[in-house]
């Protein structure tokens, strides 16, 4: 391994990516199983997804507007004519032993993706978004659980097989240098949102309906020529992206550093360790034999379809973000902070549902980016919803807890045990705000501190701090620390001017 | 174009997961050359300007309303199964991970 | 009651609907004959008495209460066992697949199901239909009836012999090359390849998808119309299907049995007679265009100077889309496991290799090899994208000719049926049965063979082709011909068949 920025003195990175965005249809890429998520084991299957002998695909129509409108987006061309092909190869949870797919003739290409990194602008370019199906899934039984080496038999479940696939590829990006692990971060972190602007898919890595290979090569610098590439697959959260980008280089850097050859391969990003390693060699032998599906007929848009899908876009993603800063407020530091944390889409939802801009920008961007920094997980993968974010604010809004109690609030709603409300109600973390207890307590502190309260009676307001210290820590808190000031002042006569 | 060795048959056959014996082998390789000599004839046929046919009736957009459609059971489906496990395909332990 | 046998599913029908007989009674007779025949033929692979006896009692029962569920409701029929059926083995003819059950019908079955039709079997077919003499089935050859010595056609020969040896009156085959075709031609019967799309293959085991069809398998040109009248017509779980009404088949079976063919322009196809015909299936097709002329139609010579090309381009894209199909068969869902010898705790892969040996015959070995080889990188421009640009002239071929005919003639098939075993290591000389029935599937046009008479006392056919989606046509001129030769025979050429040796049947 060499040192990053070593590396980046002597090479130059170019970086490919490619994301499979499963889509959130009700039914399958080509038949009319439900396309949910989990369910019962082969429950979800019928002849077409099993690939039983005699079965056929008819094309769901709201997959290819779903690809259609995911390519609009992305500033592509969209194909008026294009055919799916067969990818023939081998695989057990593959149940024709080839995919439907795409080759040579995506539905949609030549775009981009206009991504921001530190307030800096990166055009992505889009080589093509082709349609595809997934595969099923193999649980591996016996050797060291759940791997795949050393397993001694495999279970298949096809429910999963046949879910729309959209296949977005990148051209190689190349002249990020040293920051082509955040470019890298930065296209996947807002193409998740472009895609959940969409609505096409829920979108989350955690649970694979976002997937992303890194392809990475690097290139002496200054040469114009791109070098052997590594692709690093099923790298399953933005952060990963950019440690699986910085691991590749130095990797690479290494390598070539020393006289030796990088092997075209691809390889496996651990999540734990932070490091890829060997899968398969990419040889000759690999041969899909793609040819065109004889079962299905082309797909060719008509130029009034496209233009039709082309009006349910979303706003673009840039002219969007200059919006929501100008409506909300932020610093372009503020502004920058929030897209790179991907907390751009969880503030704004947070907004949506009540909260003041400062204040779900600082939940998101303090209490609980913490907190996913040390699970080493996506803000978006926080069991917390931007909902609940707002009703928590608006609990401190309201003055029925305050910042120190909604954190607590925060670790119930995290800790799976329901709404905010609840957890105020179960933890018993309301604001006492019955002045009887609170008046005690007052009257407590201005009897065991009468050298203080003998200051404020003579004016000096500001020593009212060390009583207010004292109720709150008879309170456990739980009580509206301006009221207790109030109470203070009123009952010792001094008055605030 | 038309030759083809016993080489290529054995790859083919490992690209077919065919488990071809060397009997087999020695038994299709001029079998296949006799065919390909026979097909070569359309070599020179077509010039680059015809456009392949790759479906006999010219239709387009043939799509499939977004609606769940019964399929079948659990018990449907892994009826003609070698082996189940758990209402799972039990199959024997694969080699290498895509 | 043997006489039921013999009758047409027109008449049948007749007389299912006159109360002549019942459904029970026909279909009991046809199962009657399969036990005293089959035996020697081979027509089925699995016979399904009761079932086919269940569906004939509802059939008339629904009789009983003035009901009808189709034309041909209570009239019995074999499906060629490439077709998905529930609660009967689908095998493919292949070691694969033995003892498979689907779990669904394909659509053409669930349409003779709710037609009222009774299932009587599964029929014969060479594996997964890769050929021409149903010598390449896993179990065994079907005989032809003529001559037990002598092949059946293929692949669909169990469904041509099954009819021939009146041991069904309708049955469905399947034609990606000819397989309908030219086993109706070799077994004196009638077969038609419908219009691609006109019918779904939805639950057809697919050789290669871009050319095959399903199409009916029968005695008579009017029990054919009246058979695809049935199963043909859209089907939305195949997007291939034309989404188009059945042209009126029936009605142009009946109007070609009047005998007039005036105002018909009739094409006939230089390249598909002549050298490489048997001299006597090139006369019994010269005689047919005599009696065309006869009943009015004017004959005309048309060139379709790409159709020498069609077989290449043929074993071409049959074995490459086949090669593809065929990946499925891999041990880990359905049919066959077979684990390597002497490995021990053997891998998927190890696995699927031993099974895919073991399971498939040579010609499916053979083809597979060849599909996996056209499309494989570096040779797919060369093999699979020429041979789709052939299709492109063959179609072109076809348009021009259309331009001068009505319908297009010529020999089904080059040769009458050749002894068992005699081709079987030769598969090129295999390969030259399909020669005239290969065009149509590569154009996707339409097509039928009709008895033509005999050579050396062994049936010809006459092969009829029309314009895509005008399948009517073929029916009009395959029952003028059928109107013209019968009444020149004196009837039905199978009643010149000799008569079949029979297994005593105990009852």
């Amino acid at each position: 391994m060499m040192d990053f920025d070593e590396a980046l003195e002597q090479f130059d990175p170019a970086l490919g990516l490619e994301v499979h965005v499963e889509l959130n249809t009700a039914t399958k890429m080509f038949c009319g199983c439900p396309a949910a998520f989990g369910g019962e084991p082969n429950t979800h299957v019928c002849p077409t997804c099993l690939g039983l002998p005699g079965s056929m695909p008819v094309v769901n129509g709201k997959a290819v507007e779903s690809a259609i409108r995911i390519g609009l987006a992305l500033n592509c061309s969209i194909a008026e004519w294009c055919r799916f092909a067969r990818k023939n190869y081998f695989y057990p949870d593959m149940p024709k032993n080839f995919q439907t797919s795409q080759y040579d003739e995506p539905i949609a290409f030549d775009g981009y993706l206009d991504v921001d990194v530190e307030g800096e602008t990166f055009r992505v370019e889009i080589e093509r978004a082709h349609m595809e199906e997934d595969t099923g899934k193999s649980t591996h039984v016996g050797g060291t659980t759940g791997r795949i080496h050393g397993a001694e038999y495999s279970l298949v479940d096809y429910n999963r097989a046949g879910i729309p696939l959209i296949e977005i590829v990148t051209r190689p990006i190349v002249g990020a240098g040293v920051k082509a692990p955040l470019v890298a971060r930065a296209y996947v972190q807002q193409l998740r949102d472009l895609i959940l602007a969409l609505g096409v898919s829920e979108a989350r890595m955690d649970q694979g309906n976002l997937r992303a290979d890194v392809n990475l090569s690097l290139a002496p610098k200054g040469s114009d020529r791109l070098g052997t590439r590594s692709e690093t697959k099923n790298v399953n959260s933005f952060r990963s992206v950019e440690r699986a980008v910085r691991y590749e280089i130095s990797r690479h850097a290494a390598i070539l550093a020393a006289g030796d050859a990088v092997v075209q391969e691809t390889r496996h990003w651990h999540e734990d360790t932070g490091i890829t390693t060997s899968g398969r060699e990419k040889s000759d032998a690999e041969d899909y034999r793609y040819f065109p599906e004889p079962d299905l007929v082309p797909v060719a848009p008509s130029a009034q379809w496209v233009e039709e899908l082309r009006g349910t876009l979303p706003e673009n993603p840039t002219a969007k973000r200059a919006r929501l800063q100008a409506e909300w407020g932020f610093s372009d530091l503020e502004m920058r902070d929030t897209v790179g944390a991907g907390a751009l889409g969880l503030v704004e939802e947070t907004i949506t549902a009540g909260a003041a801009p400062q204040a779900a920008r600082k939940w998101w961007l303090s209490e609980l980016a913490r907190r996913a920094n040390e699970e080493g997980v996506e803000l978006s993968d926080l069991a917390i919803t931007p909902a609940q974010v707002a009703r928590i604010q608006a609990l401190v809004d309201e003055g029925k807890v305050n910042d120190k109690l909604a954190r607590q609030v925060f670790d119930g709603v995290l800790a799976g045990e329901g709404e905010p409300d609840a957890v105020v109600e179960a933890r018993g973390l309301a604001i006492v705000s019955d002045d009887g207890a609170l008046s005690a307590a007052v009257d407590d502190a201005i009897a065991a501190n009468p050298d203080v309260a003998e200051k404020i009676r003579g004016g000096k307001v500001a020593a009212a701090g060390a009583l207010i210290g004292a109720v709150m820590k008879q309170m456990r808190g739980q009580a509206d620390a301006g009221r207790v000031r109030e109470l203070i002042l009123e009952k010792l006569g001094a008055g605030e001017g | 174009m038309s030759d083809i060795t016993r080489d290529e048959v054995a790859h083919l056959a490992d690209l077919a997961r065919i488990d071809l014996s060397e009997a087999e082998i020695d038994k299709l390789a001029p079998q296949l050359a006799v065919i390909l000599e026979a097909i070569d004839s359309i070599a020179d046929v077509a010039t680059d300007d015809i456009p392949p046919t790759s479906h006999a009736v010219p239709l387009t957009n043939v799509f499939r309303e977004d609606v769940v459609r019964p399929g079948l059971t659990a018990e449907q489906a892994l009826a003609g199964a070698p082996a189940t496990e758990d209402q799972r395909f039990l199959v024997p332990r694969i080699l290498g991970e895509d | 009651m043997s006489d039921l046998t013999r009758r047409s599913a027109a008449e049948l029908a007749a007389a299912l609907a006159d109360g002549e007989t019942s459904s029970v009674a026909l279909t009991r007779a046809h199962l009657d004959r399969i036990a005293a025949v089959d035996g020697a033929v081979h027509a089925y692979l699995h016979v399904d008495a009761e079932g086919a006896l269940a569906a004939a009692r509802e059939s008339d029962e629904r009789r009983a209460r003035g009901e009808s569920a189709s034309r041909l409701d209570g009239v019995p029929i074999a499906v060629k066992d490439v077709l998905t059926t529930v609660g009967m083995p689908t095998t493919c003819g292949s070691r694969i697949l033995e003892g498979w059950v689907p779990p669904y019908d394909a659509t053409v079955v669930a349409r003779l199901r709710a037609g009222g039709l009774p299932l009587l079997g599964k029929t014969n077919m060479d594996e997964f239909a890769m050929g021409s003499s149903t010598e390449h089935s896993a179990y065994g050859p079907t005989h032809n009836p003529w001559d037990l010595e002598r092949i059946p056609g293929g692949s669909g020969g169990g469904s041509a012999a099954a009819v021939s040896a009146f041991a069904a009156p309708l049955a469905l085959g399947t034609d990606t090359g000819g397989s309908i075709r030219q086993p109706a031609a070799v077994t004196g019967s009638v077969g038609v390849k419908p219009t691609y799309g006109g019918i779904s293959r939805y639950g057809l085991v697919a050789m290669a998808n871009s050319l095959d069809q399903v199409g009916p398998v029968t005695r008579t040109v009017l029990d054919a119309a009246l058979l695809h009248e049935l199963i043909g017509g859209h089907d939305p779980l195949d997007s291939t299907s034309i989404d188009q009404p059945v042209p009126d088949v029936v009605g142009a079976a009946e109007q070609g049995a009047t005998g007039d063919l005036r105002g018909l322009r009739v094409g006939v196809v230089k390249e598909l007679t002549g050298e490489g015909y048997q001299a006597g299936v090139q006369q019994r097709f010269d005689e047919t265009v005599a009696l065309l002329v006869e009943a009015g139609a004017e004959v005309v010579e048309v060139s379709c100077p790409h159709f020498v090309h069609a077989l290449a381009a043929y074993y071409l894209i049959m074995p490459s889309e086949a090669s593809s199909n065929l990946a499925r068969f891999d041990a880990m869902r359905y049919g066959l496991r077979v684990e390597p010898e002497g490995v021990e705790a053997p891998s998927a892969e190890e696995v699927m290799r031993a099974t895919r040996d073991a399971g498939f015959g040579d010609e499916v070995k053979r083809r597979i090899i060849l599909g996996t080889y056209a499309l494989s990188s570096g040779y797919y421009d060369a093999y699979y994208g020429r041979a789709q640009q052939i299709r492109t002239l063959i179609s072109r071929d076809f348009a021009a000719a259309f331009e001068q005919a009505d319908v297009l003639v010529s020999p089904t098939a080059p040769t009458t049926a050749f002894k068992l075993g005699e081709k079987l290591d030769d598969p090129l000389a295999m390969y030259l049965n399909d020669l005239a029935t290969i065009p149509a599937n590569l154009a996707g046009v339409p097509g039928i063979s009709v008895p033509a008479g005999l050579a050396d006392g062994l049936p010809v056919g006459f092969q009829v082709l029309a314009p895509a989606l005008a399948d009517d046509r073929v029916y009009r001129v395959g029952a003028a011909v059928e109107t013209a030769l019968t009444g020149r025979w004196g009837g039905p050429l199978l009643d010149q068949a000799p008569a079949l040796p029979t297994t005593e049947v105990a009852r």
